[in-house]
């Protein structure tokens, strides 16, 4: 008997978890620091499907899209928290909610 | 026999790892303390980075845990100590419509996910790119002959994006000084 090696749809399955996990939290999380790791984590789990893809295909078009997204995600990181913090100095607060105006 | 045993190591690896990964990303979506949030966000990251060594792209695990688990999640925590999120702590999770009406639509999202993940069998032409070829002259040196050739563009506009993005940080961050008249 031989056991099959994992099949892609089981990392594209658990990408696709990942992904639902930081839908919900980007919906349901008021704090705008937590609303922002869950879009990291959507980020991240389409990363793992990019590779799967990339392994499953032999092809390297898929790294190649993983090392962009993750230039990606850092230059947004730095932007976004600069954002978080000159907010926090001009209205006390990240609470999505509470942020609802284009200008102060 | 043996190949038998390294497919039931990979499955338990990978079985553990993915367990891993979704039960720390539960947490992260879960919990009310910002800077725990943060550290089960690494714990996710470097779940995942193992899972890309399973997948035989350890070039991309290594730059997983350097940049995500490393810088990223750093400069969150260090955000989150500059703010004052005490008053966010000792405000409960509420119940809303709204937040219910959320996790539904993103449960859709996920069955239409699987549905198109599980019914397809994967289509497009196989490339050369096969992991014998790669382990043979190392991950690092693959991704490093195809970024720096066919991907060259690409490569020195993300170095223009990485420069916009650190004057953005520095701008933005700046205390504004009230103008003297």
């Amino acid at each position: 008997m031989i056991i099959p090696a994992v099949p892609p749809s089981c990392y594209l399955v658990l990408g696709a978890i990942l992904f639902t996990i930081g839908v919900i939290g980007a919906l349901t999380r008021r704090n705008a620091i937590v609303v922002f790791m869950c879009i990291e984590l959507m980020l991240n789990s389409v990363n793992l499907s990019f590779i799967t893809l990339s392994r499953f295909l032999n092809s390297p078009h898929g790294i190649m899209f993983v090392f962009f997204v993750l230039a990606v995600a850092a230059a947004e990181a730095a932007v976004g928290l600069a954002i978080f913090v000159q907010l926090y100095r001009t209205r006390e607060t990240i609470n999505v909610d509470e942020i609802n105006l284009m200008k102060w | 026999m043996a190949e038998n045993i390294v497919t039931l190591f990979q499955w338990l690896v990978f079985l553990g790892i993915s367990l891993t990964c979704i039960f720390a990303s539960i947490m992260v979506v879960s919990n009310k303390n910002p800077v725990h949030c943060a550290l089960w966000m690494v714990l996710t990251f470097l779940a995942t980075a193992g899972l890309y060594v399973l997948l035989h792209s350890t070039f991309i695990a290594v730059v997983q845990v350097i940049v995500y688990a490393g810088a990223i999640m750093m400069l969150i925590l260090f955000v989150v100590m500059l703010l004052d999120l005490e008053v966010e702590l000792r405000s409960k999770l509420k119940f809303l419509y709204s937040k219910a009406i959320g996790g539904f639509l993103a449960l859709l999202l996920m069955l239409g996910i699987f549905y198109a993940v599980i019914t397809r069998v994967l289509q497009g032409s196989s490339g050369s790119f096969t992991p014998e070829k790669v382990s043979g002259v190392g991950s690092t040196r693959a991704v490093g002959e195809v970024l720096f050739t066919d991907y060259l563009l690409p490569f020195e506009v993300a170095s223009i994006l990485l420069v916009a993005g650190i004057v953005g940080a520095v701008i933005l961050s700046k205390k504004r000084e009230p103008r003297k008249e």
